[in-house]
């Protein structure tokens, strides 16, 4: 960056002023979508060896998942539905991210929002419709808020290192789902899966009209769109990139980053809780083991893959939805078993870490390195 | 005395004994990390390694019909996991953290990829020696049947926290650990140091989950390891990256997980689900009480990412 001053070529440089930061622009914005694509085909390259090492064939593992995945109408809706959570389980990653915290136990906060939602419907049994699912959601998501934030807070003031501290929150927030749903909240009925009381009907979620896809998909659209210009177009995101990159500057720049990370933790903690609203609401009808489906886990894989970029995270998200959807098909055509999409996704998230390395280069990519010969 | 029943003493007993077998993953595991972390480098990844190593013990040793042949299996599967993240972590701009984030899964998702055949059968157990036998009551007994295992990693403790002090390689790791420039200067690679040291410390990881599926719970199901791993990375920093430290902080874990069982045993199974929450808890609160935003942590080594 700093020979731009000092390079001798500085007058081609001023020449070309008017169109190379056009370019520049088109080179860096470029150089963000050919590196996580050349990654993601060389993380397939590698799992097909896998694939080739235990004796199946790549070409119709990769077929099959893209026939459960993406093949048919039907199957679509499926990783619609899958998706729907992680997009919002990936802001519990990607917000924290911005602001570089690596916070990694969504899925517990997944689960006691899950259990707030479900606490506070039974609780509201018989007010209106939409009030209770407006408090359902207000509840999910402060649960989530607080259990995530409270990470934020540790970090801030007492220096408790954030990623152990959430995955630690996560095990205990299980635990806790465990207790209140085979204590106090077990409906008596509920004998062989212990849940909470299953909500009326009619405060339950249905799916977006012509589709077989619940509502979920479009709130995590939003949330994503949302956090994007969070984090792009308004002050609090600004604040928050220059504390991501340096906090000691942004603390010299008199940047409140104390509230800006528990803002941002408890924000992205929001959006898990209501990810388990929406399983509760739409999906299970009650709260019980089942919220903890490692769609936190696998939301950490997604907020990677998009590289904390709310926008991208809605791709990667249903991406990631129809490779956990087609699961159950290759287990049955091709006799793998289920955890084969578990050793894709960590394939994947080795070979996108690793590619971190290569940005800046390249040199069609980086106008830093342009000058030098032109 | 002679009946079998003892009442309430039979709490600290079962949690003696249950700190006995619970602590001893927690004892390779942290003392691997341990080694990683003082080389400069955190690991995450050991969650995984440690699922992937009883899986791989448990596998080989139902095939090869000897458990020490599993142990040695696990310890190797570590290792490869452990030079694998030392590898990948010295190319610029590639994050410790998130490469063991990343192993974590990869390493469980592998685990159960290949596990799958082995979740029936049953494995031989490693030995243990019951230094209860002098007793005549049971529970006694059973406290005090202690695996070799506990053994050796209690001994491990010791040679490496003398290692650490005392031999040039322990020198070498400490340097690396506080400042690479220092051992570029005495013309040391730092990447190569922390490639065998995060080798080391998967390595060991191994053999703690080969503890877990070959001994205690002792069989290889997919929920084997319920954080065991990354438990172990926050007893490090509460143990001060002294191996002395992770040894009576991995009884301290044991002995919490310990908890509820025991209460259980003595019927006590009113919030059986929180004290299962126990070592978690405990860990949480050692990692407030202990960290703090003023000062750097005594003994911390100057080049780990999670002190900074």
């Amino acid at each position: 960056m700093t020979d731009t001053v000092s390079s001798p070529d500085v007058g081609t440089i001023l020449a070309a002023r008017g169109y190379r930061p056009a370019l520049e622009w088109i080179a860096r914005r470029a150089e963000a979508f050919v590196i996580p694509l050349a990654a993601l085909v060389a993380g397939m390259v590698l799992f097909s060896l896998f694939i080739l090492a235990v004796g199946k064939s790549p070409v119709q593992l990769y077929e099959t998942m893209w026939r459960g995945g993406f093949g048919s109408w039907f199957s679509i809706q499926n990783s619609l539905s899958r998706g729907a959570p992680l997009l919002l389980a990936a802001l519990c990653v990607a917000l924290p991210a911005r602001l570089g915290l690596v916070v990694i136990g969504g899925e517990g906060a997944i689960v006691l929002g899950g259990v707030a939602a479900a606490a506070v419907g039974v609780a509201l049994n018989g007010a209106p419709s939409f009030l209770v699912i407006l408090l359902m959601g207000v509840g999910g998501a402060a649960a989530g808020g607080i259990w995530i934030g409270a990470v934020g807070a540790l970090r801030h003031y007492r220096a408790v290192n954030e990623t152990i501290s959430s995955l630690l929150m996560a095990y205990i927030a299980i635990a806790l789902m465990n207790h209140l749903v085979e204590g106090p909240l077990r409906d008596p009925a509920s004998l062989n899966k212990p849940s909470t009381q299953p909500l009326a009907d009619i405060y339950r979620v249905g799916n977006i009209p012509g589709m077989e896809v619940h509502w979920g998909l479009v709130v995590g659209v939003i949330a994503c769109v949302l956090s994007w210009l969070l984090i792009e177009k308004t002050r609090w995101g600004f604040a928050a990139r220059i504390a991501g990159g340096n906090v000691r500057a942004a603390q010299v720049q008199g940047l409140a980053v104390g509230s800006l990370i528990v803002g941002f933790t408890a924000l992205a903690g929001g959006f898990a809780g209501l990810a388990g609203m929406l399983e509760v609401v739409a999906v299970q009808g009650s709260a019980n083991a089942s919220l903890a489906a490692g769609y936190g886990y696998t939301g950490i894989l997604v907020a990677f893959l998009a590289r904390h970029n709310p926008l991208a995270i809605i791709p990667v998200a249903i991406l990631l939805g129809g490779i956990d959807a087609s699961g159950g098909l290759i287990q049955r055509r091709m006799d793998l078993p289920d955890a084969t999409v578990l050793v894709l996704q960590g394939m994947l998230f080795i070979v996108i870490l690793f590619s971190e390395t290569f940005y800046g280069r390249f040199k069609p990519f980086n106008p830093d390195l342009w000058q030098r010969n032109t | 005395m002679e009946t079998t029943d003892i009442g309430l003493w039979g709490v600290p007993l079962a949690m003696l004994g249950g700190a006995i077998r619970v602590s001893t993953p927690f004892i390779f595991v942290s003392l691997g990390e341990a080694i990683t972390e003082r080389s400069g480098r955190i690991n995450l990844g050991l969650e995984g390694t440690l699922v992937f190593g009883a899986m791989s013990a448990y596998a080989v040793a139902v095939m090869t019909g000897s458990p020490w042949l599993g142990l040695l299996a696990a310890a190797v599967a570590g290792l490869c996991f452990g030079l694998f993240h030392g590898w990948i972590c010295k190319f610029p701009k590639v994050n410790d953290i998130a490469i063991g984030i990343a192993l974590m899964l990869f390493g469980s998702g592998l685990a159960f990829f290949f596990g799958k055949p082995f979740i029936q059968p049953s494995a031989l157990d490693l030995p243990a020696i019951p230094f209860g036998s002098w007793s005549g009551i049971p529970q006694v007994q059973a406290a005090l049947n202690v695996n070799v295992l506990f053994l050796i990693g209690a001994a491990l403790a010791v040679f490496l926290w003398w290692a650490f002090r005392n031999t040039r390689i322990g020198l070498i790791v400490r340097v690396v650990g506080d400042s690479a420039d220092a051992a570029r200067a005495m013309g040391l690679n730092p990447n190569t140091v922390r490639l065998l040291a995060t080798g080391v410390g998967g390595a060991l990881a191994g053999i703690g989950g080969a503890y877990l599926s070959l001994y205690y719970p002792g069989s290889w199901t997919e929920r084997i390891s319920s954080g065991q791993g990354l438990m172990a990375v926050a007893l490090v920093i509460f143990a001060r990256w002294n191996p002395l430290g992770c040894f009576a902080a991995a009884l301290l874990f044991g002995g919490a997980g310990a908890l509820g069982p025991a209460l259980q045993s003595v019927g006590v199974t009113q919030g059986y689900y929180l004290f299962y929450a126990a070592p978690y808890i405990l860990t949480l609160v050692i990692m407030i009480a202990t960290s703090s935003p003023s000062r750097t942590l005594a003994g911390a080594p100057g080049e780990l990412s999670i002190t900074k």
